[in-house]
């Protein structure tokens, strides 16, 4: 088998010995920490000055940071293993959605588990980096095109699923982490361009098999005031939010907009725009880097890790977690279309967090296992 | 991973994994500033036209509540419209003291409790930007006296708003139904978009039925408001689309006609036109003014009209549910023809009761001494209940339960109002599932004679009836004539919704039966002889008289002696005239006794007003 690198480990010196032995990342901590933060106090504001949606929350995120731990806990060898299964059953459980599955908004989404209910689809943000990391690792890199073929089915089943849930925003971001996957592989830049390509051409086809609402969505961003009175309403009212803040902001609790109900959704996936209009562009600014930081530091861990599936799964959910927020706050800042992504750890919802929460485990766990591997 | 080719190479993955993280991390960095020029432009650019957006002018976005559609009978005669009314409402996100506000609202403007209550639970209901109104239907002195001290209450407000009204009052409430305020489970379920600026929904009749098509599209517009949430004037505007104005197949005059031969007694008219299944007058009595329900009954009226002991709000027409008596006879005679189990001509002796074999039990005719030799004609004629226990028993349930459904009985008619009962039309199996028991042959001998487990509501009298008078053509019964578009108003006439006709094997039945009907009119022995005497036209029709009290075996029934709510309920159906048919009616007066003498009469006038034009 392969022949690890055990200089550069001993040139990385020793992190802080106690977080080192509960296997956590000080800097990723930190970051998620102050994000964490930062997310309760614009939730308290987007909540009317209330607390009840930012404690509901906090309850939420400590749900988050316990699985966070376990996780950790985890070697990505354990993980590995489990990748198939987890695959299998995250894809069992969407079926069984489809075709049990409680009606919820108006969409199939949810499980009725009696005490909980629970989201398949967004286990599989997870599952489906896990199943193609797993089915790179044993193969030789880079893939081949029969390899490519078997990925892109294993990522585009669990992903045309969830979207004929139909939800398109969880569908986005599961298939953009099992490409992610295949990206980091290392495929040839001629096929990406190719793939892109098709992407394109397959454009009106996609159109034709879309819902009514999401046509709707992707013509309301083109012309927002084309429907003031629906979906054109939240884009026009968040522009209004976040441009009113100008430089500084309006100050915490101060946002005309969010405070007197003009912005809809406020508190889940329009919070960013309370955040922009109260904090400004600084804040913006602030919270941009934050965001970029988790991630260079999640590329840094998976750069540095030992193995080829550790590799590509942390690398993949580093660019997941980029999607996320850039998603979020185009579609708040009027570039992409609205499509329900909410803005990662600050939103106001559980399902998510929980996700996010876990993925940062799995990086711990990749970054912190390093030594004990023996193989 | 045993030949070379297939080895893993670990440096190389690594340097091909750090190639790709370093391309991805320029493309983030990239679509960070991206991100940040999108934030620049919005919040340094053009910061100064969104700060204006929300700073001085609050554009906001007023929803215009579309004009409910009006509601005309036949005639063009008004039953619903929608009359300005002003009310004062309150916009809690504005006010700082909301106690401190209504108490000096109420030096100015009269508001007793029942508002103030009203609008706290709407207060906690609703969000603090909606407006909520406080007092309805305010008075010109009370707008004048407001207007003056207003700039002394921010946040509150005099808007205009189309209230509905009834310009008949009580007359036909039980078709019309009424609006009221939307309440939290209706809120829960309509679209919020569309009602947003509506108070008001249907809450029965046809104003529930037609909701949709009453309730139009909501329209916006965006205003421009000052600090204090006051408009300041209107940038631009979606206009609603009103809703289509109702044609209802009510006549309001036939109505009054009825409603007012049925006098103080409680009971139910139904008016159909036979070829069209079109409602002429939908009666239930007593009835009660449906103004009150619009904007909130008051406690008290609520409990007067509720703790009523003639139950004013109880539809009788649709929702009552009767036993058919006698009125049934003329069907079971078509299913005793169509199976064969008699014929017209056939004579049998009829004495004072019928026992089936076996049996000592005595199912006694209404005629104490029996009728004698009687043939179908004179058993129709004179209402003789022997021939039918006989000619049910030979028919067997099975046999009548199908062929009476075929009427329609035992199912609702599917007229468009609300509340609708199906009646009851028994069957072995409905037998068993609601008892648990096999039927019994005695319960055959009763329901020849419309009596037992069965029930019909007066619109299913009147609409089996109608298709008697056609012959078995069967058609739904509807309220809706035509729907009315406001802006053009262009007409759009219902159509008219063929059912399933009953086809009988030979058509002379039909011919002999109505025959059998009109003798009841206008034979000397017939059990409606009193109408029939001076009728210029010709009717058919058919006593019942409904038994609510059980008499044991050898017991009298006593009008005199009985108390009121005990005494039978008196039944008439008919159809005039009788060979070409204009009009089907079903008459049932609670508690009146004698079909012939109580419900009778009331169907002659109404089809007198009909026919004859006459009041």
């Amino acid at each position: 088998m392969a022949v690890r690198g055990f200089d550069q480990t001993a040139r990385h010196g020793v992190d802080n010995a106690l977080l080192q032995a509960v296997h956590l990342d000080t800097v990723l901590l930190g970051s998620i920490a102050v994000l964490v933060v930062l997310g309760l106090v614009v939730l308290y504001s987007a909540g009317g000055a209330d607390s009840t949606l930012m404690l509901r929350q906090g309850v939420r995120l400590g749900v988050g940071v316990l699985v966070l731990l376990v996780l950790a806990q985890i070697s990505a060898d354990s993980l590995r293993q489990w990748s198939p299964w987890c695959y299998a059953l995250g894809l069992t459980l969407l079926v069984w959605v489809m075709l049990a599955g409680v009606i919820g908004k108006g969409a199939q989404r949810w499980l009725d588990l009696g005490v909980l209910r629970f989201q398949p689809s967004e286990m599989m943000k997870l599952a489906v980096p896990m199943m193609v990391a797993w089915y790179f690792s044993e193969k030789h890199l880079p893939p081949t095109p029969r390899q490519l073929l078997t990925a892109v089915v294993m990522v585009m089943l669990p992903a045309g699923l969830v979207a004929e849930q139909p939800d398109l925003g969880t569908a986005l971001l599961v298939a953009c982490a099992g490409l992610f996957v295949i990206f980091l592989a290392g495929i040839s830049w001629r096929v990406i361009l190719a793939l892109v390509a098709f992407a394109v051409a397959c454009t009106p086809v996609l159109w034709h098999f879309m819902h009514d609402y999401q046509r709707q969505r992707v013509l309301t961003l083109l012309d927002p005031e084309s429907d003031p009175l629906g979906t054109g309403y939240h884009i026009i009212q968040s522009k209004i939010a976040i441009g009113s803040g100008g430089l500084y902001g309006k100050g915490w609790l101060n946002g005309t907009q969010s405070q007197l109900d003009f912005l809809p959704e406020r508190s889940t996936d329009f919070i960013f725009a309370v955040f922009g209009e109260e904090f400004g562009f600084l804040g913006g600014v602030a919270l941009l880097i934050l965001y970029v930081a988790i991630v260079m530091r999640g590329l840094y861990i998976a750069a540095r890790a030992q193995d080829t599936y550790s590799r590509l799964l942390a690398g993949s959910l580093s660019l997941s977690f980029f999607v996320y927020f850039f998603v979020n706050i185009g579609m708040v800042s009027g570039v992409l279309p609205v499509v329900g992504v909410p803005l990662p750890l600050v939103s106001y919802g559980g399902t998510s967090v929980v996700t996010l929460m876990a993925a940062f485990g799995i990086l711990m766990s990749i970054h912190s296992h390093r030594r004990l591997l023996t193989r | 991973m045993t030949n070379g080719e297939a080895l893993k190479n670990p440096y190389l993955e690594k340097r091909l994994f750090a190639n790709r993280a370093w391309v991805a991390a320029g493309v983030i960095v990239t679509l960070m500033f991206v991100s940040l020029g999108r934030l620049a432009y919005l919040q340094i650019i053009h910061h100064n036209h969104f700060a204006t957006l929300s700073k001085d002018n609050r554009v906001r976005l007023v929803a215009v509540p579309p004009p409910r559609g009006l509601i005309y009978d036949r005639n063009g005669v008004l039953l619903a419209e929608n009359l300005p009314s002003y009310q004062l409402e309150i916009i809690p996100s504005q006010v700082t003291d909301m106690d401190v506000t209504l108490a000096r609202l109420g030096e100015l403007i009269a508001l007793d409790e029942g508002d103030i209550k009203r609008f706290r639970i709407e207060l906690r209901r609703k969000q603090s930007f909606q407006s909520i109104p406080l007092r309805f239907n305010l008075t010109d002195v009370e707008v004048a006296r407001f207007a003056v001290n207003r700039h002394r209450f921010p946040g509150v407000d005099i808007n205009a708003r189309l209230g509905r009204h009834y310009p008949l009052g009580q007359r036909g409430v039980h078709a019309l139904g009424y609006v009221g305020r939307i309440n939290a489970r209706e809120l829960s379920r309509l679209d919020g978009n569309n009602y947003n600026g509506t108070n008001h929904i249907g809450k029965l009749g046809v104003e529930r039925y037609y909701e949709d098509i009453l309730h139009g599209q909501v329209g916006f517009q965006h205003v421009e408001i000052n600090a204090q949430g006051r408009v300041l004037r209107v940038l631009d505007e979606q206009s609603p689309v009103p809703g289509k104005d109702l044609v209802l197949s009510l006549d309001a005059h036939l109505q009054q006609v009825a409603e007012e031969s049925l006098g103080a007694s409680t009971g139910a008219v139904v008016v159909m036109e036979p070829a069209t299944g079109e409602v002429l007058a939908l009666v239930s009595m007593p009835t009660y003014d449906p103004n009150l329900f619009v904007n909130g009954i008051s406690v008290r009226d609520y409990k007067a009209l509720r703790d009523h002991s003639e139950q004013p709000l109880f539809n009788r027409a649709l929702t009552g549910q009767y036993p058919p008596g006698s009125t049934i006879k003329p069907f079971v005679a078509l299913a005793g023809l169509e199976y064969g189990a008699t014929w017209a001509e056939k004579k049998m002796w009829a004495g004072g009761y019928y026992t089936l074999p076996n049996s000592s039990h005595r199912y006694r005719d209404w005629k104490r001494g029996g009728h004698g030799e009687v043939d179908m004609m004179k058993a129709i004629t004179q209402s003789c209940d022997v021939y039918f226990y006989d000619l049910s028993h030979k028919v067997g349930i099975d046999h009548l339960h199908e062929f009476l459904a075929r009427f329609g009985l035992g199912r609702r008619t599917g007229l468009d109002a609300t509340g609708e009962a199906a009646g009851l039309l028994p069957s072995r199996e409905w037998k068993q599932r609601a008892y648990g028991q096999v039927w019994f042959p005695g319960e055959t001998v009763i329901a020849g004679i419309g009596q037992g487990y069965m029930l019909t509501t007066p619109v299913q009298l009147a609409a089996a009836t109608a298709t008697m008078a056609m012959h078995g053509t069967k058609v739904r019964p509807r309220l809706l004539h035509a729907l009315r578009d406001q802006e053009s108003g262009a007409f759009t006439p219902a159509s008219i919704a063929l059912e399933e006709p009953v086809r009988l094997s030979d058509p002379l039945y039909w011919d002999q039966v109505v025959q059998a009907m009109i003798d009841v009119v206008h034979k000397g022995n017939g059990t409606a002889r009193r109408i029939g005497k001076d009728a210029p036209y010709v009717i058919a029709g058919k006593t019942g008289t409904a038994q609510v009290f059980g008499l044991k075996q050898d017991e009298r029934y006593d009008e005199e002696t009985l108390d009121k709510k005990l005494r039978d309920h008196a039944l008439f159906v008919a159809f005039a005239p009788a060979h070409a048919p204009q009009i089907a009616v079903a008459v049932v007066v609670e508690n009146g006794g004698h079909g012939g003498s109580a419900a009778a009469p009331i169907a002659r006038q109404v089809m007198d007003y009909y026919l004859l034009g006459k009041t």
